[in-house]
């Protein structure tokens, strides 16, 4: 029998949601086939991320090794690949304690509240055309909705731990949080104008020009936020290894670690993800009706070197200048970045309200002026807001000499 | 409603990632903020001082590899300096080379470890680290080729050195002065006008120069200060009499000094190797010493050396016999340490731990 489709469903678009419901459909009633490929997508999505988080951590554990002048693993399978398959295994034996004082339920939360967000993401990004899981038309504000359920989840690791340095982790984990939500809503706003749509596959078919180049400091805020958000370098105040031993996630062990760190090393990805979508123009580029998806890993792989360099060089921030890095900085660019596409929108647009190439370009031409403008201006002022003056003693070694 | 806030103690090691070593930090924050400190150590004594006293002459060099156990060479001079002046013994003129070329090899890759551990402190991800252990690791080979060991020396012995070079060491030194230039430059390149760091270690626990001469601070640390005290030119051991280096000093005293003054030392460490090797000459290395010392009983020195730390400074007392009465160890590690508290209260718990970096102490030398 040949099953049809409903109307109002959210899958319908993905390409390969319909292919499997049609082969399912075959063998089995209409409703039992509507099921088991919602499971066939769902288990696609969940190994998807777990699988390239685990193929991450070892892509950045050798880089690391690279910009250390060391080999990194090396050991097991060729080149190393099975290394995460090892780390798994020894993480999954090893003894999952449970500090005696910690809340044993909100303890044991954590590494799915953790976890979730990161894999819920990778729903509604397009991997090519037609791909996306969900084609949502609201993706955008789902995307950041999902994402803030990371700050409850750092809060709730170091409450529950009952460790004095846990919960110096959760309680910067969630400052920085907090705070860096802002200055990336507002960058997103700029190219839900430009797109018109908050859909991410809407927001794709809009770049002719990648929106990196029409909405530069929105792209430097947005790659600035995201990686406070992500606890990476030089933003990786919660969980500060050389200062708070491992933050917020001090008191994990065996598979509740393993979780936490597929989620740490997952989030990189999906956030790499998200940004290829929404300023690299998603999977789209020559041969993108059949190679859209090599686009869109090469894109993703790009970024997640840079994330990668950046935390081998740069030290750490301290709480205070990062949270005025935040607001000093990130907000106030975001907020002027926000008024100049609106204004540019409003001047440019045509009739029927859309954006025509031309005048993506010429909107480029403009936001590359506001955005170094800006960058210079309050790059001296937050300078000098931040540095503290330095203190010169007296020479009194001249008059000990003496004595 | 008003927020209520109360203090928090935390116990900041003696198992912490930072602490260099076993050392324990009773500390009050009031959110981030440092109230009190108390610093507590003790955790690694071995009774150095007392095992000494059991020891004779020659096998307590093995006891001051133990101290500062990442500038073990530094420590044998000091010590043998005092037992040489307590024999009245005369050391040959290659041996001074050898001890002054050796000690600062060790300076440098000493201060390497220092400043990789204090900008692994500052955050980053251990790769200035791995690049000063690139070029220590060469100094531990050189090291190795002289005496066999790579940590715990015992290169020196009380009137010279243990053996003379072998041949192949110095076409070994030559390679690794060349590839020590380029290297070194890396490193400064990455990270030392880097402005994360500037922004997080300028005017941050600033020692004022009163305070580190009351405290009897030494080394680079009392130098970032503004003090330009350096036994090696004070009052010069070995052969530091014929070299010319300068001695780095700032004035800030904060912990971008401290980093900054260790940077610049270990510059003018290899502008002396450069100068032993010019004007090493062949002969003895060792001076004609017995088996077994005995010095004059009632006689007493103190063997004093700029180490990387400071002032590193052994006191031997002698009765007659074949071992000391009593020896006692400056050791700066300790001295430096004691001005923790005024450093510290006041700072962030982020400063804290890289103010403990920038003094870049040594448990094994504070405890003994």
């Amino acid at each position: 029998m040949n099953c049809v489709l409903g109307s109002d469903n959210i899958l319908n678009d993905t390409v390969l949601y319909r292919v499997i419901y049609e082969a399912v459909g075959n063998v089995l009633p209409c409703g039992l086939s509507y099921v088991v490929a919602g499971l066939a997508m769902m288990m696609i999505l969940v190994n998807g991320v777990l699988v390239g988080a685990g193929l991450f951590s070892w892509v950045e554990r050798r880089l690391i090794g690279r910009f250390h002048n060391r080999i990194g693993p090396n050991r097991w399978g060729p080149f190393g690949l099975l290394q995460p398959m090892a780390d798994l295994v020894k993480l999954l034996t090893k003894e999952d304690l449970t500090p005696k004082s910690a809340d044993r339920l909100l303890f044991a939360i954590v590494p799915v509240a953790m976890l979730a967000p990161v894999i819920l993401t990778m729903a509604v990004v397009p991997f090519a055309k037609d791909t996306a899981l969900a084609n949502l038309n609201v993706g955008v504000l789902y995307i950041l909705a999902v994402t803030s359920i990371t700050s409850v989840a750092i809060f709730m690791a170091g409450w529950a731990s009952d460790n004095r340095y846990a919960m110096f982790g959760a309680s910067r984990g969630v400052a920085v949080l907090i705070s860096y939500e802002v200055p990336v809503v507002m960058s997103l706003l700029g190219v839900v104008l430009l797109a018109g749509s908050m859909s991410l596959d809407d927001v794709v078919s809009a770049q002719n020009v990648p929106f990196l180049l029409v909405q530069p400091m929105a792209f430097f805020v947005f790659l600035a936020g995201i990686s406070a958000e992500l606890n990476r370098t030089p933003f990786d105040l919660a969980e500060a290894e050389s200062e708070l031993i491992a933050g917020f996630h001090t008191e994990y062990s065996g598979v509740k670690f393993a979780l936490i760190q597929a989620a740490e090393f997952g989030a990189v990805l999906t956030s790499s993800a998200v940004i290829v979508t929404l300023f690299l123009s998603g999977w789209s580029g020559p041969f993108s009706e059949y190679f859209g998806w090599a686009w869109f890993l090469l894109k993703i792989g790009v970024l997640a070197f840079m994330f990668s360099w950046v935390r081998a060089t740069l030290p750490r921030l301290r709480i205070d200048q990062l949270l005025a890095f935040a607001w000093k900085f990130l907000l106030p660019l975001s907020i002027i970045n926000l008024f100049a596409t609106a204004l540019e929108v409003y001047f440019l647009r045509d009739d029927a309200g859309t954006l025509a190439t031309s005048d993506l370009w010429v909107m480029a031409g403009i936001n590359f002026g506001v955005a170094f403008a800006c960058l210079i201006i309050f790059g001296t002022l937050i300078k000098e807001k931040v540095r503290p003056a330095r203190l010169i003693t007296g020479d009194t070694l001249s008059a000990v000499e003496a004595d | 409603m008003p927020i209520h806030t109360e203090p928090m103690t935390v116990n900041i090691g003696p198992q912490h990632p930072s602490t260099h070593g076993v050392f324990r930090l009773r500390v009050t924050f009031d959110g981030e903020e440092i109230l009190e400190v108390e610093p507590i150590f003790g955790y690694l004594h071995r009774g150095t001082e007392k095992l000494a006293e059991e020891r004779n002459y020659t096998q307590i060099v093995t006891l001051t590899d133990r101290l500062d156990y990442v500038s073990s060479m530094i420590n044998n001079q000091a010590y043998c300096l005092a037992v040489e002046e307590l024999l009245g013994v005369e050391v040959p003129q290659r041996a001074k080379y050898l001890r002054t070329l050796t000690a600062e090899l060790q300076r440098v890759a000493s201060h390497l470890m220092g400043i990789g551990f204090f900008l692994q402190d500052l955050g980053t991800l251990g790769t200035p680290l791995m690049y000063g252990f690139r070029s220590r690791e060469k100094i531990l080979d050189l090291f190795e080729m002289l005496c066999g060991a790579r940590i715990t020396l015992s290169y020196m012995r009380p009137g010279g050195v243990f053996f003379d070079a072998p041949d192949d060491f110095w076409p070994a030194l030559d390679q690794f002065l060349e590839d020590f230039d380029i290297e070194f430059e890396e490193l400064e390149r990455l990270i030392l006008e880097n402005e994360i760091v500037m922004v997080r270690t300028r005017g941050v626990s600033v020692l004022p120069l009163d305070l580190a001469i009351n405290a009897s601070v030494s080394g680079p640390t009392l130098r970032a200060s503004g003090s330009d005290w350096d036994w090696r030119k004070k009052a010069p051991y070995d052969a530091y009499d014929r070299m010319d280096f300068e001695v780095p000093t700032a004035t800030g005293g904060d912990n971008y000094d401290r980093f900054w003054v260790r940077m610049q030392e270990i510059r003018q460490s290899i502008r002396i190797v450069r100068q032993c090797v010019e004007q090493i000459e062949p002969g003895a290395t060792r001076a004609e010493v017995p088996l077994i010392l005995r010095p004059k009983p009632g006689t007493e020195s103190y063997g004093r050396v700029e180490a990387s730390k400071g002032e590193l400074a052994f006191y031997v007392v002698s009765d007659g016999g074949i071992s000391p009465y009593r020896m006692k160890v400056r050791s700066p590690s300790l001295i430096n340490l004691t001005v923790t508290e005024h450093l510290l209260v006041g700072w962030k718990l982020s400063d804290m731990i890289v103010t403990l970096g920038s003094l870049d102490i040594n448990m094994g030398e504070v405890d003994r």
